[in-house]
């Protein structure tokens, strides 16, 4: 379509230097753009509140579009499950006949646990929950994995509190509007998380790569002795995960450790769990500046710091 | 007297005699659907990859190239700081972008006031070819190889997406400036 002709100026002062006001306005609104947009790559957590506000709107929308994918999630599933009911029901029944077996010996090594853990005079009180809520929505058009939670300040959540669904880890809360709060995923590729191998005490760094799998680093280098297939749960360190939850299994082994993908997927999740922060105090003492606490680039370098790399 | 057919006075937008748009409808559906672009990928929960292009911005670039000279030359500014707010880019990403790509249209018209629909496709596609790879370098969060590989259906969808969209504006804009209200 050709422009209207009321955009040819002409002869007319009024139209000439409205045009020119125009490109003026639309210029310094660029160079508005980018002097923001260096701010923010500098100061990440600089523009919090504004998007907190913005996440209150896009909530409510949210939970009902929430409420519909995994409904639909479920059907799909059902009909999935119709067709292969036959042969997925010998492998459950064979699949749970072991199950019992490995639960009744968790429950032996569970009473030993507990045992050992009282002549040792610790004591682990069971985490309470802060607040359940379900993931609203996420960045889907950016190369940034987050995701919207349907709860805020006004349930308690507070930047830095880890988001577990009952498979495992989902992440960390980044920023926290009153009844919102921005999730930053474990795929995404700022995300590092310290973590451990399920069966003994290999140590490594779970990092985002950005295409939602996790690149396991280990801490001591040397033989790999890594394996495909072995479970990665969180250790502790940096005191922000409580240790021994879930977080990826190993499916490809590198020189320096591997590639795992995640144990718990947000898409498929229903409703997940804001747990308080494990060692709070501890925390609090390794954050330089305590009281103004900035979520994302402080957090992986106080890991670091605190798993003694 | 035989009635006349009554769609005899009728055009695409309505009858003419005693009808006139809404005013609300004519000012805000052109921002309320840029908008409705910006949130509508956030209700999607992507945890491996981005799943859609920039709707707001593909929308906005629909609406200035099928309707040149209705989004004032800024607008890109106000629009691309909402979309800021919900996208997950670092804040002034899309201010910046928006309102260089509302520059860009505007000379490229100057330069070739006539065009056409496969014209407008190839300018489109170009700029948000461009938008995806800056918004993708300038994410805030370190790069990696393998993010251009998950993040490469996006950019197609980008290119594939905006026929669609523009047809879509075109239907806004019928409804925008339907004449839906009557004057007694």
């Amino acid at each position: 379509m050709a422009p209207p002709s009321s955009r040819r100026s002409g002869f007319s002062k009024k139209a000439q230097f409205s045009q020119f006001a125009g490109y003026l306005l639309a210029g310094g609104f660029a160079f508005l753009g980018l002097s923001l947009l260096l701010l923010s790559l500098w100061q990440p957590a600089a523009f919090a509140p504004m998007r907190g506000v913005a996440g209150e709107v896009v909530t409510p929308v949210g939970t009902g579009a929430a409420v519909a994918r995994t409904q639909s999630d479920g059907v799909l599933a059902n009909i999935a499950a119709y067709f292969q009911a036959g042969s997925q029901n010998a492998a459950l029944r064979e699949e749970m006949e072991i199950a019992r077996i490995r639960l009744a010996e968790a429950e032996a090594v569970k009473a030993e646990n507990r045992r050992l853990k009282g002549l040792l005079g610790l004591a682990d009180a069971p985490v309470k929950p802060v607040a359940t809520a379900r993931l609203v929505g996420s960045t889907a058009t950016s190369i940034r994995r987050h995701a919207y939670l349907g709860a805020g300040s006004s349930s308690g959540v507070e930047p830095g509190m880890p988001v577990l669904s009952e498979r495992g880890v989902i992440g960390r809360v980044l920023e926290v509007g009153r009844n919102s709060a921005r999730v930053l995923l474990l795929a995404d590729s700022e995300s590092v998380l310290p973590v451990r191998r399920a069966k003994d005490d290999v140590i490594a760094f779970a990092e985002g790569r950005g295409d939602g799998l996790l690149r396991v680093r280990l801490v001591n280098l040397g033989i790999n002795p890594l394996k495909v297939g072995d479970l990665m749960v969180t250790s502790g360190a940096g005191g922000y995960y409580r240790p021994g939850v879930a977080v990826a299994v190993i499916s490809r082994i590198t020189p320096d450790g591997g590639i795992a993908s995640l144990v718990a997927e947000p898409s498929a999740t229903n409703y997940v769990v804001v747990e308080p922060v494990h060692q709070s105090v501890a925390v609090t003492a390794l954050t330089p500046g305590a009281e103004s606490y900035t979520p994302p680039p402080a957090a992986p370098s106080a890991y670091q710091g605190a798993s003694g790399e | 007297m035989d009635r006349l057919d009554p769609r005899a006075r009728a055009d695409i937008y309505g009858q003419r005699i005693n009808r006139a748009p809404y005013a609300w409808r004519v000012r805000s559906v052109p921002y309320a659907s840029i908008m409705l672009g910006s949130i509508l990928p956030v209700l999607l929960i992507a945890d491996v990859m981005p799943l859609l292009p920039s709707l707001g911005f593909l929308m906005l670039l629909g609406w200035r190239m099928v309707r040149p000279g209705l989004l004032p030359l800024w607008a890109g500014a106000p629009l691309g700081a909402f979309d800021d707010l919900v996208s997950g880019q670092p804040f002034g990403c899309a201010i910046l972008f928006w309102s260089l790509a509302m520059i860009a249209i505007e000379m490229i018209e100057t330069r070739f006031p006539w065009r056409g629909f496969w014209q407008d496709w190839f300018t489109a596609g170009g700029m948000a070819v461009i938008y995806w790879l800056a918004t993708l370098l300038l994410s805030g969060a370190p790069v990696t190889p393998e993010m251009f590989l998950v993040a490469l259906p996006q950019a197609v969808l980008s290119i594939l997406l905006y026929p669609i969209l523009a047809r879509m504006v075109a239907g806004l804009d019928r409804f925008r400036l339907a004449r839906a209200r009557r004057i007694d």
